[in-house]
């Protein structure tokens, strides 16, 4: 018998700004200007603002289920600040801080977990996808775009975003091994949160990494501590480089910490106990940003005070231009089923109004 | 012109909008160097090279998916499903995703893509290869369902299905992809979607049906005119949107109707025309409408198919009754 070794791998763990605030080895180019961190840190801040503007409003009746993205704001705003404007970003349903930075307004978050579909109508960027929420099914329409991209000669790079419970599913396998198949320009994101809805990531999977599912289908893979936006964006920006140079997808599991529930319809005590929850806090974030802002003598308290009363101010202003906001009218729901109307749909779209008109 | 066979005709439309437009892709199991299982994309990556013709993985949803992101991206793909057994993982691509990118962007984000599939029995294939379960798709909004029952149709509906700005789920009845041969011309003329097609005209008892079983269907015309019998064939073509105006019309005028389609009773689509026709053609009807459609069974292996296909016989049996009734 010849036994012998005809594949290994390793996945690499990449960290840097540590949970105490300090930074551990070299930071990276961009890290050396405070004010491009500060502008990470914003982000980071607006995107918390929102996220307990939206929860509050959730439970007092102004807002649909809602999903929280407590304690990862890291993973988004990492992400999208290594992408260009002109790249694509394919959302799943927790990526508010991205979708804000790429240029979605908050009054759109606000009009989509709303219930009103001009939320994902987005005025800035155009070619980004709605969020999905059927988890992973979104997975093939970033190599598509991706392909589409490519065959076009455009130098763009399409960033798609899911949760850790995505890897589980076919259609997250059946994408990643079509990216590496086809040599498209696309980054597959993994918010590692730990849970699943109910589920921990112990019960998600018997691999040691998510990362490690890029192995299986011949493309890079690597995880990054996605509590540390720096490191996040590093990471990002590396695999987006050799998306666009030389149409190398890359798997990249962020690991972070859901500290919220699920999404308000979700009640985490149920299945998670404070004791699991509170060591997160220590290494959440954006308080490790901020410590290591004023360590740099770039961040005073005064700052600090500005910004959230700024954010306030912003998602507060959102939030009442969403509540003005009239829901569109009753015959839109019939408008775009097909760019035009059929006959059958016009006379049922008639009949209803007719309905409407009686009440 | 040329006599092309149903299949040929696919393919002679898929060339022709792959080379009126270059956004046009086309992508599937075996569809590139093999030409596709039937063959109906043979040839086209000799023509159009592996960029627009590209062979994928076995991967159902990720054909659907891969068709969605290209096709919101501006790209018009049409994907090949090998059998009908095999599409059921696309549906979440085309129920949760492809029919619904328009509505929920406010159409800011389209999906113009086909989604083309051989479907049916009678040739004998081995299991989950003779589905029908065209109503499956039909029950869900924002998609187009398109059958052709013959070559030229074939042509014509798949150039509109290719330059649909609407996803299109394009049904080939597989059973008739080389019976009938029919001059095409490839004009590239295409014929509208959303409308039935009046096949033969009669005035005793309309026969709505659909794909493969219009060979049936229209033999049951030929029958039945010989005892006197005069019969309108409609093939529906579109199910999706229905064009219910065009079988309201018929059954006004014979006040009798036999729907046929190869699919399973319960559910089929012809309890939807049936449906219609009470709630807006009772005062038309003479007779109870007749269904002759597969049994609620599962499709049997080949040794036993033909006990569930739906013959010509039956065809005329239902259409007898309807018109002896009363």
């Amino acid at each position: 018998m010849a036994r012998t070794t005809v594949a290994s791998f390793a996945i690499d763990r990449v960290a840097m700004l540590g949970s105490d605030g300090q930074m551990r080895g070299a930071a990276p180019a961009f890290a050396a200007d405070p004010a491009e961190l500060i502008t990470l840190y914003r982000a980071m801040v607006l995107t918390r603002s929102f996220d307990a503007k939206a929860v509050a409003m959730q439970r007092t009746g102004r807002l649909g289920t809602y999903a929280s993205v407590l304690g990862q704001e890291a993973v988004g705003i990492g992400a999208v600040a290594a992408m260009r404007p002109e790249d694509i970003l394919v959302p799943s349903f927790r990526e508010h801080g991205a979708q804000l930075w790429r240029g979605v307004t908050l009054e759109e978050l606000f009009l989509y977990w709303g219930g009103d579909e001009r939320g994902s109508n987005f005025a800035g960027p155009r070619d980004d996808f709605p969020v999905a929420i059927p988890v992973a099914s979104h997975t093939p329409h970033a190599v598509g775009a991706a392909l589409a991209v490519k065959l076009r000669g455009e130098d763009r790079a399409v960033v798609c975003i899911m949760g850790d419970g995505a890897t589980s599913k076919g259609d997250f396998y059946e994408s990643l091994n079509l990216a590496g198949v086809w040599s498209v320009p696309a980054v597959f994101l993994v918010n590692n949160n730990q849970w699943a809805i109910s589920v921990p990531r112990s019960a998600q999977s018997a691999a040691e990494t998510l990362a490690q599912k890029a192995v299986a289908v011949g493309i890079d893979g690597v995880q990054v501590d996605g509590n540390d936006v720096i490191a996040v964006r590093q990471v990002m920006a590396e695999a987006l480089a050799r998306a666009r140079a030389e149409g190398r997808p890359t798997l990249v599991e962020a690991v972070t910490y859901r500290l919220g529930d699920h999404t308000t319809a979700d009640d985490a005590r149920r299945y998670r106990d404070d004791a699991e929850v509170s060591p997160h806090w220590e290494k959440e974030p954006v308080a490790r940003l901020r410590t290591y802002l004023r360590g740099l003598g770039a961040w005073s308290r005064a700052d600090e005070e500005k910004l959230l009363e700024d954010c306030r101010a912003q998602v507060d202003a959102a939030a009442d231009a969403f509540l003005a906001t009239p829901p569109q009218p009753p015959e839109t729901i019939f408008d775009h089923i097909y760019a035009e109307l059929p006959a059958d749909l016009a006379a049922q779209r008639a009949a209803a109004m007719e309905g409407s008109d009686d009440g | 012109m040329a006599e092309i066979t149903l299949v040929e005709a696919v393919r002679l439309a898929l060339a022709r909008a792959m080379e009126e437009d270059e956004s046009v892709l086309v992508l599937g199991e075996d569809v590139g160097v093999d030409g596709g299982v039937f063959r109906a994309t043979d040839g086209l990556i000799r023509r159009f090279g592996p960029d627009r013709v590209r062979d994928t993985p076995l991967a159902e949803a990720v054909i659907a998916g891969v068709s969605v992101g290209l096709a919101v991206q501006g790209f018009r793909p049409v994907a090949e499903i090998q059998f009908m057994g095999f599409i059921y993982p696309t549906m979440d691509q085309m129920v949760n995703h492809a029919a619904r990118f328009r509505n929920r962007t406010r159409g800011r984000l389209t999906c113009p893509m086909v989604l083309r599939a051989p479907y049916g029995g009678g040739i004998h294939a081995p299991e989950h290869h003779s589905e029908s379960n065209e109503a499956m798709f039909a029950h869900m909004p924002g998609l187009r369902v398109v059958i052709p029952s013959s070559p030229a149709r074939a042509y014509g509906l798949m150039l509109a299905a290719v330059r649909d700005p609407d996803p299109v789920v394009f049904l080939e009845p597989k059973r008739i992809y080389r019976a009938i041969k029919e001059e095409v011309a490839d004009d590239g003329s295409e014929q509208p979607l959303d409308t039935c097609f009046v096949l033969r005209e009669g005035t005793d008892v309309t026969l709505v049906t659909w794909g493969a079983m219009s060979v049936e269907t229209l033999a049951a015309a030929e029958a039945l005119a010989e005892t006197e019998i005069s019969a309108e064939v409609i093939d529906v073509a579109t199910l999706k949107p229905l064009d219910m105006a065009t079988i309201l019309a018929s059954v006004e005028k014979t006040g009798r109707c036999v729907i046929v389609h190869e699919a399973a009773l319960t559910g089929g689509f012809g309890g939807e025309i049936a449906a219609r026709l009470a709630e807006h053609g009772l005062m038309s009807l003479l007779a109870p409408v007749q269904r002759v459609t597969g049994h609620d069974i599962v499709m049997p292996l080949p040794r036993l198919e033909d006990q569930y296909m739906p013959g010509t016989d039956r065809v005329v049996a239902a259409a007898r009754r309807a018109v002896e009734f009363a």
